[in-house]
């Protein structure tokens, strides 16, 4: 598997990300030889061997449905760039 | 040449738990906006999402409702896109190992026949905010409902007519209501559906190509949309034209579907597991216990109903429809005998009222007892059945008792002979005519003679006892 530029546009874009052409032709290169490294792993013989959901062997951690306050909304909005009427505000969304 | 439609159906029901999926903030709707929010809701870094014990449990219940067989093994994925809906620039959602899969919905289309709608899979996700567009300048966001816990419902494509798109939605909605896991109103936003719809010449094998429709906010708009949008599509192909694969919106007022701008880059989400949750294992044992807590549902009811109680199937299958209805009617039953009564009221009055006030069951006033006393009322004499129509509008008005409601008003039956006799002769001598037609052997104006006594009563006298005097009087 090889990593092109085209790709890396796409995934800068997803990202909202802006990259010159120098950073882009560099990426493509440094990406695939990671993409190669890794690659390594496909040598391994892993038929039968369940894909792994999560890195440590626990599961059903759980919480019971009881209702706590939530923070002010003073303290909620306090980052926010913009705000108004209790919202946080943010550029015109057209559906 | 003729075609026919393929229909999908995804809905998203919101789960009746206290709390969110991964945090303690209430689900409550309503409330000003951004009060039932926290850092877990914000996806604020150092945070950490635990799943909802009873969201789990909700949508095993959900799923072992809608036949489905449900995974030993499941986990959360991370859904990536940026809309300022989601503070986290992700979803959290399942995607390839759902908790639900391969169930089904039998719907039964106008003409008698069965039908069982697939269900390819039910999984359990957050709930985005809420967008508001009215500033001129930006948009505003509220997080309240970020974080409320769904079920996305999937259908395999199994439907081919707008009717039986209905029907399928109204036996989910029933389902899911009547296992409790979801209220299911369409005006809160706690049930949402979007269809895909295509067509094909009847026959063909392969599926066309589908359009997806959006802002149907009721079954009979998703209904409307359907039967508008297939004929679109007919048409077009007809003219030769191809269709392209697009999101449309319903124009509820123009009654069309118009073209919604596409979203750039959109459905590559790049879906992965989310670290910072893990697995979810439903044991045999966890499932079961789940299957034990399953409510009675429709069918059985049903079923039961007809056989415990011994009304009609009609009966029963009107009054199950709705969960609500179904349990007032059986404490009514509880309390009076006669399940045939109830189920001519229920049907009669009740649901006449109901349909005039626009009011939901769960807000009706009438207990049960209170129902049973005004039957009692009837059996004993003490008011006559007409007069209970006006009581019972008096007390689904106010929830006063029907005792009460008789003292006030003054309705109780006149069963004292002497007055009705006294407005016996009265209406004897006012109704000549209608005394002759009867001596003349038209037995039809005795019941035009006790009219009057029940006009001249308000409707309160006795009628049979009204009926004797009248004879005993015309015969003399």
């Amino acid at each position: 598997m090889s990593i092109t530029k085209d790709q890396v546009i796409h995934v800068s874009k997803l990202a909202r990300l802006k990259f010159s052409d120098d950073e882009l032709e560099k990426f493509s290169h440094q990406l695939d030889s990671i993409i190669k490294y890794v690659d390594k792993l496909n040598e391994l013989n892993t038929d039968g061997v369940e894909p792994t959901a999560h890195i440590v062997p626990i599961s059903n951690v759980f919480r019971e449905d009881v209702v706590v306050p939530s923070m002010d909304r003073e303290k909620i909005l306090m980052n926010a760039k913009e705000k108004e009427d209790g919202c946080f505000k943010v550029p015109k969304i057209i559906e | 040449m003729n075609y026919e439609a393929v229909i999908g159906l995804e809905v998203h029901a919101e789960l009746l738990t206290k709390t969110k999926i991964f945090c303690n903030c209430t689900t409550e709707f309503g409330g000003e906006p951004n009060t039932h929010v926290c850092p877990v809701c914000l996806g604020l870094p150092g945070t950490l999402p635990v799943l909802n014990k009873k969201v789990v449990e909700y949508a095993v219940k959900a799923g072992l409702a809608l036949n489905c067989e449900i995974s030993k093994f499941s986990k959360m994925d991370r859904k990536n896109y940026f809309y300022p809906d989601l503070p986290k620039a992700y979803q959290i959602s399942q995607y390839d190992l759902p908790l639900c899969k391969n169930g089904y919905v039998e719907i039964e289309t106008s003409d008698g026949v069965k039908k069982k709608i697939g269900l390819t899979r039910i999984h359990i996700e957050e709930d985005a905010g809420k967008l508001m567009h009215e500033n001129v300048d930006g948009s505003l966001v509220d997080y309240n409902r970020t974080g409320v816990p769904l079920i996305e419902i999937v259908s395999e494509p199994d439907m081919r007519t707008p009717e039986e798109a209905y029907l399928y939605l109204t036996k989910l909605k029933s389902v899911l209501e009547y296992s409790e896991v979801s209220d299911c109103k369409m005006q809160e936003g706690s049930l949402r559906v979007d269809t895909n719809v295509s067509v094909r010449p009847v026959g063909s094998k392969e599926f066309g190509t589908k359009i997806e429709l959006k802002n149907l906010n009721s079954f009979k708009a998703v209904q409307k949309a359907l039967e508008y949008e297939i004929k679109r599509q007919i048409k077009l192909l007809e003219n030769g034209e191809t269709i392209v694969q697009e999101t449309r919106r319903w124009n509820e007022q123009k009654g069309i579907t118009e073209a919604m701008r596409s979203k750039e880059e959109a459905h590559d989400y790049r879906y992965f597991p989310d670290p910072d949750l893990v697995p979810i294992i439903v044991s045999d044992e966890w499932k079961e216990e789940i299957r034990k807590s399953l409510p009675e549902m429709p069918e059985h009811k049903k079923e039961r109903f007809v056989a415990q109680y011994g009304i009609p199937e009609y009966d029963a299958s009107v009054i199950t429809a709705s969960k609500p209805l179904a349990d007032f009617f059986e404490k009514c039953v509880l309390e009076y005998s006669s399940a045939k009564t109830v189920s001519n009221w229920i049907m009669g009055e009740m649901m006449r009222l109901l349909k005039e006030t626009g009011k939901e069951v769960e807000e009706v006033l009438i207990k049960p007892h209170q129902m049973a006393s005004l039957l009692n009322l009837i059996d004993n004499g003490t008011i006559t059945g007409s007069i209970a129509k006006t009581v019972f509008e008096e007390m689904f008005a106010t929830g006063k008792n029907p005792e009460e409601i008789v003292d006030e008003k003054g309705l109780k039956q006149l069963s004292n002979e002497d007055e009705l006799r006294k407005i016996a002769l009265k209406v004897i001598e006012d109704n000549p005519k209608s005394v002759e037609d009867y001596k003349n052997g038209k037995d039809k104006a005795i019941g035009f003679l006790v009219g009057q006594i029940m006009k001249a009563t308000k409707g309160k006298a006795n009628p049979q006892l009204a009926n004797k005097i009248l004879l005993e009087e015309l015969s003399k």
